[in-house]
């Protein structure tokens, strides 16, 4: 196992116990709010893409790369957009 | 390393501290909307500064400047004016879509990479079975909640052979890519998994869709942070981990309230999915029926009232009657809350963003824990729509909802249903409280029994 591989587990695991930490505080009211923001944090795959775009070199990567960014995209913006219009019909009435 | 590296690193690092930051506020009504823009501004950050990386690198030839910015526009706007125009009931399979495109980006990322070696193989092949499982997967589940695939569960014949095939063939395809065959047998390990997320996701039925998209969510994450090990990206791991934890604990949770234990539920063949038009069952004696107006003017009188509303609620999208309906009981004195069970709707939580819509002061939004012991000390108890979530026998051994937690309407001092027949919900069995002698049945769609409620409500009030 290279030393890189043993940082980037290490990042993993660490991630993995401070997402459980904070997540398991989030009432059940906000559960749907709470997956689909969730769900746009995943979008940071769309930087995967963009890092991916430097070793493109033939017609099929292209193609690859144009869907893997329309996916990325609509996943990133899409997704907080929609926990955005969400969360704005949470607020308490006097 | 040199200072633009190093600068890069502690952006990424700032990033990844917004994203926990911004879940950690969503523990709170009042905090969660800074949250999520808190977690959406790391995220254009990190947008930014890979920017500045692929600039500084140069080695983006122009046609994949072009490919990418014409890609990401296109995916960007469309996933905008998805979220503009989606009706609140529509989220769930809106949520599902995200996810499965965001399952599918990083499947793509690992199938067009060009490293090699051992740890990038072993990733590489996570990467792509996951991501492209969840990409079916996802659109199937979709699909279900859209109502353009049934929602019963689809047993296809033979299927745990062929699934088991399925694993074993993209097992051995990312064994052979392993060995220095690369993208195309990684396209075969894609394929499988395509077709495996099909396989696995038809036979669970509808009302086990929260679950499943709960699982999906967490599988995309862990896609997501696979895809960061292959391209040795710190971001990515993180914010993927972050994401097949939250994925994970809302599992639990979801598979929890419906007393279902996780691998019954990928096994599938529960849940009937969306039974609108169930004639009267047999067996009606005992029931008592009421009219809108008898209602009406009983929740009038009332003292305490506390609604209830389940999927009939959602499916008739009757949100704004039932916070109209509450409203003028508050107006009219009558002290109003919700108890909301935690699968009523299609996703955990996706009743409170239904009533949050409508406007009900979420106040008055109480969960499973905090209801039950107002129950004795309610004077009616309006169930819209909700079935099995209310059913007694949950509390006795040998039926197909024992030992689910229920709601405890039926210690209320009287009950009010609001449901278009005496049909089943999704366990398939009678409700008891239906013939019980303090409940009475108010048989009518959900949106009609509450416009006419309010009127007799406002009639009675003057």
């Amino acid at each position: 196992m290279t030393p890189l591989l043993m940082a980037d587990l290490t990042v993993f695991t660490l991630s993995v116990l401070v997402g459980f930490e904070v997540i398991s505080k989030v009432p059940a009211t906000l559960h749907t709010p709470l997956m689909s923001g969730a769900n746009a944090i995943h979008g940071i795959v769309l930087i995967g893409v963009m890092l991916l775009a430097l070793t493109v070199v033939d017609g099929g990567g292209y193609l690859l790369l144009g869907v893997a960014a329309f996916f990325g995209a609509a996943n990133v913006a899409g997704g907080y957009a929609v926990t955005d219009r969400m969360l704005g019909m949470f607020r308490s009435r006097p | 390393m040199t200072a633009f590296d190093t600068t890069v690193h502690l952006v990424y690092l700032a990033c990844a501290t917004l994203f926990v930051a911004g879940l950690h506020l969503m523990n709170a009504p009042a905090t969660a909307r800074r949250g999520n823009r808190l977690s959406a501004a790391g995220m254009l950050v990190a947008i930014v500064v890979t920017i500045a990386v692929l600039v500084e690198d140069g080695g983006l030839t122009a046609g994949a400047v072009l490919v990418l910015t014409i890609g990401a526009l296109a995916g960007g706007v469309a996933g905008l004016v998805a979220a503009q125009r989606v009706r609140m009931t529509a989220m769930p399979q809106l949520v599902s879509l995200f996810n499965a495109v965001g399952g599918g980006a990083a499947a793509l990322i690992a199938l067009g990479d060009r490293a090699t070696g051992a740890q990038a193989a072993v990733t590489g092949a996570l990467d792509v079975v996951i991501g492209a499982l969840t990409f079916s997967g996802s659109l199937i589940a979709a699909g279900k909640l859209a109502g353009r695939v049934p929602g019963r569960p689809i047993v296809v014949p033979g299927g745990r052979i062929l699934s088991v095939l399925l694993a074993v063939a993209a097992a051995g395809l990312a064994v052979l890519g392993g060995t220095g065959r690369g993208t195309l047998a990684l396209a075969g390990v894609a394929g499988c998994a395509l077709a495996l997320g099909v396989l696995l996701t038809l036979p669970i039925g509808g009302a086990d869709m929260p679950v499943v998209i709960s699982l999906l969510n967490a599988c995309t994450g862990t896609a997501v942070a696979m895809a960061g090990f292959v391209l040795g990206s710190t971001p990515l791991i993180i914010a993927g981990a972050l994401v097949g934890a939250a994925g994970a604990i809302l599992t639990k949770l979801m598979a929890d309230a419906m007393n279902r234990s996780i691998p019954a539920i990928i096994a599938g063949g529960y849940g009937s999915g969306d039974q609108v038009t169930v004639a009267p069952v047999p067996g009606t004696a005992g029931v008592r029926a009421i009219s809108a107006e008898d209602a009406g003017i009983q929740l009038g009188y009332a003292g305490k009232v506390v609604i209830v509303p389940g999927y009939g609620l959602a499916a008739a999208q009757a949100q704004h009657e039932v916070v109209a309906l509450a409203q003028a009981l508050t107006e009219h004195g009558v002290d109003v809350s919700y108890a909301i069970h935690p699968v009523a709707g299609r996703m955990p939580g996706h009743m409170n963003v239904l009533l949050a819509e409508a406007n009900a002061p979420y106040q008055q939004l109480k969960d499973l824990d905090e209801s039950n012991p107002a129950f004795p000390g309610t004077d009616v108890a309006l169930v819209v729509g909700a079935n099995d979530v209310t059913n007694p026998a949950a509390r006795r051994p040998g039926n197909a909802v024992s030992g689910m937690p229920i709601l405890d309407v039926d210690k209320a001092r009287s009950v009010i249903v609001i449901k278009r027949s005496l049909g089943h919900g999704y366990a398939g069995i009678d409700n008891e409280l239906y013939q019980d002698p303090k409940t009475a049945m108010l048989f009518a769609d959900a949106k009609v029994a509450l416009t006419s409620l309010l009127a007799a409500v406002q009639a009675y009030a003057g």
